[in-house]
């Protein structure tokens, strides 16, 4: 499942990254919270009741869209371009 | 030699004051957080896309190309540092960070045109995913070239709900409804605006029509919205006029208006007026857009909401007072002119508040969450308040942690005042303002020993 779909730049060059260990494809130009969202129904599970969240603003206010990556990094996902090869975690963020 | 004016934002508002500043011969800081200019409403996408200028910015294309051109002309005679934070100003100094990386300038002289984002009350399941901002649903279309959903229902009020909504439906999205929280009787209040700004109002007319010729439904006076769905929105219901409505459809684009990103300011020590119209604290400002602080000027929907040209005039105006406040030459003529546009822009502005009224007796029911970061419900909130005879903003965040968590109280702290002055029976503007704090974003853990030295 996924909550956004694609309008524009289908033939823009890909990009791999991992998502929670499984292989996946954005494409150039896509946003962390693009290319996890064109995949699945979520982004990350919030702190204290662990509920799903997907973001809200995309414009980098609502801080509702923060991801970490394998590395113990974190992003927030509406404004950090997707990079090939990023893997990238969508679990519990404290 | 005295240190370079800083310009804090790359939308309309700070790109009329980057060139009004380099025309008076001056070599302005601009620092954006965004990776190109045009601020939120002409956002560019990351990449080209295919879409012309037309396809993207629709009416406003010509705006946007302009600002994008005229910006990107000034390259050499800026100091431009786009993709960049500006996480606290003190004494005179902008503390900055950019992929990680920190980074102070000194400035001289200091424009504050940070713009807005949604403003919004909490609603039960709104933080379902599949649920966003009507900005964020734009921003998603615009600069992403992707729809939040299949099947789109666009709910609140405001002139975005329905350009936004028709947008999508030019996009080949399917708008399932548009569901309006203002009563119909309030867009009779539009013949006002008639003379005042023909353009944009008959703009919106059309985009109604258009999406009413499409077989839209739009509903008015929609109260106690609930959007419903496990992990993921399916339908949405709401009470209309005694009747209750209900459809299906995978996502939710909700906004009630925008609401002033005014942190900076705060920072820079600028004093706060409340606003009837925006409801809500913006920087108090003198007609040419100087702050309480002298060298701060405010400007663009950043100090008060009214919209892309009045943040283009708004932006000239302010540059040139400083120009003026620096000695330098300033053109007397033209400055009035700027104000006098701005006035009649604001006299629209009064008659689009009118037409697309926040819902001031807006009820959050107890269990529905207010706090999104801190995950704090309403009926947490109300007997906070209620336990501790709390009567203040600042109070209710000590207390409760409402406005405490990653946000900053940007998304929460408007409907925390809402709450307080439903509770004490006061008006919203005695609920005071959340104090702004730095770093005015979450900064990476490598910056937060330069945070706290900057603090002492
Ligand atoms: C998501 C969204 C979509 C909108 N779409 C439309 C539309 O389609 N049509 C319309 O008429 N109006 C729209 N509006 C209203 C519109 O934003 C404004 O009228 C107009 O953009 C205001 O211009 P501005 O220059 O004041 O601010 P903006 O255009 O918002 O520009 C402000 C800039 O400042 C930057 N900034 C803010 N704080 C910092 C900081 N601390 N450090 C560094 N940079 C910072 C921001 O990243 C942004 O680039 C929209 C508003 C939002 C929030
Ligand atoms: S979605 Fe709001 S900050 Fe990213």
């Amino acid at each position: 499942m996924a909550v956004l779909h694609r309008l524009f730049r289908h033939d823009a060059p890909t990009i791999s990254f991992t998502l929670d260990g499984a292989l996946c494809e954005g494409r150039a130009g896509d946003t962390v919270l693009t290319a996890i969202l064109m995949q699945m129904d979520s982004l990350r599970t919030s702190e204290f009741t662990g509920e799903a969240r997907a973001g809200f603003c995309q414009m980098g206010a609502c801080q509702d869209c923060w991801v970490t990556l394998e590395s113990g990094e974190r992003l927030r996902a509406c404004s950090t371009p997707l990079a090939e090869g990023m893997r990238i975690l969508t679990g519990v963020w404290r | 030699m005295r240190a370079a004016p800083l310009i804090v934002g790359a939308g309309p508002a700070g790109i009329r004051a980057a060139m009004t500043l380099v025309a008076a011969g001056l070599r302005p800081v601009v620092v954006d957080e965004a990776p190109a200019c045009g601020g939120q409403i002409y956002r560019q996408p990351l990449i080209p896309d295919g879409r012309t200028p037309a396809g993207r910015y629709g009416s406003e294309a010509a705006k946007a190309m302009r600002l994008h051109t005229e910006f990107a002309e000034l390259r050499d005679r800026i100091d431009y540092r786009p993709g960049t934070l500006v996480w606290n100003l003190a004494l005179g100094v902008a503390h900055l960070t950019r992929d990680g990386k920190s980074d102070s300038i000194a400035h001289d002289g200091l424009i504050l045109a940070t713009g807005a984002m949604d403003r919004v009350l909490p609603v039960p399941g709104w933080t379902l995913p599949g649920v966003f901002s009507l900005g964020g649903a734009q921003i998603a279309l615009k600069a992403q070239g992707a729809a939040i959903g299949r099947r789109v229902v666009f709910l609140g009020s405001g002139p975005l709900l329905y350009l936004v909504a028709w947008q999508y439906l030019k996009a080949g999205v399917n708008v399932v409804a548009v569901l309006d929280t203002a009563p119909f009787t309030a867009k009779l209040r539009l013949a006002a605006g008639l003379l005042l700004d023909p353009r944009t109002l008959l703009l919106g007319l059309r985009y109604a029509a258009e999406l009413r010729l499409a077989g839209v439904p739009i509903r008015f006076g929609v109260e106690k919205p609930e959007i419903n769905g496990d992990g993921r929105v399916d339908s949405i219901g709401w009470a209309e006029a005694g009747r209750v409505g209900h459809l299906a459809c995978d996502a939710v684009a909700f906004g009630l208006g925008l609401k002033p990103e005014a942190q900076l300011a705060e920072l820079a020590g600028c004093a706060f007026v409340f606003s009837e119209r925006d409801r809500v604290y913006v920087p108090l400002r003198d007609r040419a857009g100087r702050s309480s602080v002298s060298g701060v000027y405010v400007a663009g929907d950043g100090a008060g909401i009214m919209g892309a040209d009045a943040a283009e005039a708004a932006g000239e105006r302010a540059a040139l007072a400083l120009i003026e406040d620096r000695g330098l030459a300033f053109d007397a003529g033209r400055a009035r002119q700027l104000e006098s546009a701005l006035k009649r822009l604001s006299r629209f502005r009064d008659v689009m508040a009118a037409a697309f009224p926040f819902p001031h007796d807006w009820r959050i029911a107890d269990d529905t969450t207010l706090c999104r970061c801190e995950e704090i419900t309403a009926g947490e909130a109300r007997a906070a308040i209620a336990q501790f005879g709390i009567r203040e903003i600042n109070r209710l965040k000590a207390v409760s942690r409402i406005g405490m968590g990653r946000c900053q109280g940007r998304l929460c702290s408007g409907a925390a005042a809402e709450l307080l002055a439903q509770e004490t029976g006061q008006g919203i503007d005695a609920a005071g303002r959340l104090r702004g704090q730095a770093p005015v974003k979450p900064v990476p853990l490598s910056l937060m020993d330069r945070i706290s030295e900057v603090a002492e």
